[in-house]
């Protein structure tokens, strides 16, 4: 395969959307968010749990590309823990990113094997799918989840 | 014996690299490739005759406005029209439909008329008539898919069709599942209720031979750009008696007898049909089109689309933890499938860094995925220009993809 194709599927990510972490419903969850890609059809729910302005936990559920699960996958290990204006900076900071490649000293983490993403422009939006769910999950109201 | 390689080489586009492989280009359900002969229409027109249509008294407007109509006649005989005053020019099958939704609909329909479709509709053929169904009352009902096979259920269709249905609607090839549906016999059952037909001919237009007359529908559409003609043409046939009753869609330039502040008279079909200037290059384009494919013959096209997609069908049903869609046998040219494991939309790009254009994706064809319990499939189109190397290229890629992912 050629070097693109190994820098846009890394090891990471491969092994992300073969196996999802946090893929599940999250009991408790408090806050929800739906990112729809009318383009592919793909869609996900990411569920958090939060604590004042303090994300505890999230889960998220949902189908799509190896892309946009492996994003959801590693989007919701990293912010847990994190507060609203974090989640919001480190978004900035991974679109910058995935647009344009260019990784930013400031550290996203092990999001930084999205970086590759900027190659497939037509990839863009999967990579960044879930961050939607996820703004609109931490914009949202304090407010039961329904899980079912 | 037809030389399809020289064929081939009449189209520029092809011999290209892409990624650093030959272009494989498999993506011709959604827009196919053009020939020489079309763009050096195009240039030609733009070089020599431009000018507007039916306006000018000069030279060059004469000129444009004969090529204009010459088009229409030679898209008359291109279907068997009874005259080139039924070929109405649109943007494409997605205008075509939505006119007759919007002026055929809005005469014809109220509340308590059905329209039918069916489950493997092109998004074209069901918005254009939800939007009419909420102005007039009218409700849609669907003739089913048998599931993975793709074919029309046929044995729910006299439930389906009956009195209250005015307006029968469907595709003559689905553009997902490679079906070809007996529109003929469904215009017949049609025609015995006095139910109007339309088919959405996108995908059959350039494949194999159309008259209209034996089909024995009320309308038919196509476009240009999938059939070796340029972007934003495309065609409208409807039965005369039937356009000549139905009242104009967009008013404007070109479509009127006399306009008075606050009264205007219309012309006939088609000029009626057609406000302001039209494509005329488009138009002139779309000529060249026609005699190009007539030249190589359409029932020749047809069947060696069918010969590639029956094989890449074979070739792919061989490969372990493939999910195939549409008809086993008699499928037109083109192949729906998924991998184990593996979304369409990585399919489609690890293809395309191999230099192969699939499409990926639910193909405008959502509420068919949803029945079928998918979001997208990826499709491989063929047409005449394709090879079976190319295709062998297109199985060799697929292993790849599949080795990748390790499904
Ligand atoms: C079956 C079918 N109907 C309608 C359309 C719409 O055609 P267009 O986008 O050219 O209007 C397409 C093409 O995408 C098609 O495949």
């Amino acid at each position: 395969m050629s070097d693109d194709l190994d820098e846009l599927y890394q090891q990471v990510i491969l092994d992300h959307c073969k196996g999802p972490r946090n893929f599940r419903v999250l009991e408790g969850a408090n806050r929800k968010g739906e990112g729809y890609n009318p383009l592919c059809g793909d869609n996900y729910t990411v569920f958090l749990k939060m604590n004042g302005d303090v994300v505890e936990d999230a889960t998220f559920q949902g189908s799509g590309c190896c892309i946009s699960k492996a994003s959801a996958s590693l989007l919701t290990d990293t912010i847990k823990g994190k507060t609203k204006a974090e989640v919001k900076a480190l978004f900035a900071k991974v679109h910058d990113m995935i647009t344009t490649g260019a990784v930013s000293d400031e550290g996203v983490g092990k999001l930084a094997v999205f970086a590759g993403v900027h190659k497939f422009p037509a990839r863009v939006k999967c990579a960044i799918l879930s961050w939607h769910a996820v703004i609109a999950a931490v914009d949202g109201e304090n407010q039961p989840v329904s899980t079912e | 014996m037809i030389d399809w390689a020289k064929l081939r080489a009449d189209f520029p586009i092809l011999d290209q690299q892409v990624h650093g492989h030959p272009l494989v280009y498999f993506d011709n359900a959604a827009s196919s490739q053009k020939p020489r002969a079309v763009i050096n229409a195009l240039s030609h027109y733009y070089e020599r005759d431009n000018a507007n249509v039916h306006r000018g008294i000069h030279e060059l407007s004469n000129r444009a406005t004969a090529a204009f109509e010459a088009s229409r006649e030679r898209v008359a005989k291109f279907i068997h029209a009874k005259t080139s005053d039924e070929i109405i020019f649109t943007r494409g099958t997605t205008e075509g439909i939505n006119l007759v939704a919007q002026s055929w609909g809005a005469k014809n329909l109220k509340p308590g008329d059905k329209i039918l479709l069916t489950e493997m509709e092109h998004h074209s053929n069901i918005v254009p008539w939800q939007l009419i169904a909420e102005r007039t009352g009218a409700r849609l009902v669907y003739l089913p898919v048998t599931g993975d096979e793709g074919l029309l259920d046929l044995s729910k269709l006299n439930e389906l069709l009956t009195r209250e249905v005015k307006l029968f609607a469907f595709t003559h090839i689905s553009n997902s599942l490679g079906t070809v549906n007996p529109v003929a016999e469904l215009c017949e059952r049609a025609r015995k209720l006095g139910v109007t037909t339309l088919v959405d001919a996108a995908q059959s237009a350039g494949h194999l031979p159309l008259d209209v007359q034996a089909i024995g529908c009320d309308f038919l559409v196509f476009s240009g750009h999938k059939i070796c003609g340029p972007t934003g043409i495309g065609v409208l046939w409807g039965r005369q008696e039937v356009l000549d009753a139905m009242p104009p869609y967009h008013g404007g330039g070109e479509m009127i007898l006399t306009v008075d502040f606050f009264k205007t008279t219309y012309k006939k079909a088609p000029h009626r049909f057609e406000a302001g200037t039209p494509d005329i290059s488009g138009v002139i384009g779309l000529h060249a089109a026609l005699d190009y494919l007539d030249a190589i013959g359409r029932e020749n096209i047809f069947k060696h689309d069918q010969e590639l997609a029956t094989y890449a069908y074979d070739q792919l049903a061989q490969l372990k933890g493939v999910r195939l869609f549409g008809p086993k046998t008699g499928r037109a040219g083109l192949v729906s499938f998924l991998l184990d494991d593996v979304h369409a939309h990585d399919v489609v790009t690890v293809a395309d860094q191999r230099g192969v254009a699939l499409r990926g994706g639910h193909h405008c064809n959502q509420p068919l995925m949803k029945k079928l319990g998918i979001a997208s499939t990826a499709r491989a189109s063929f047409y005449f220009y394709n090879t079976r190397a190319e295709v062998d290229r297109f199985i060799e890629v697929v292993r790849g993809i599949q080795k990748f992912f390790g499904s």
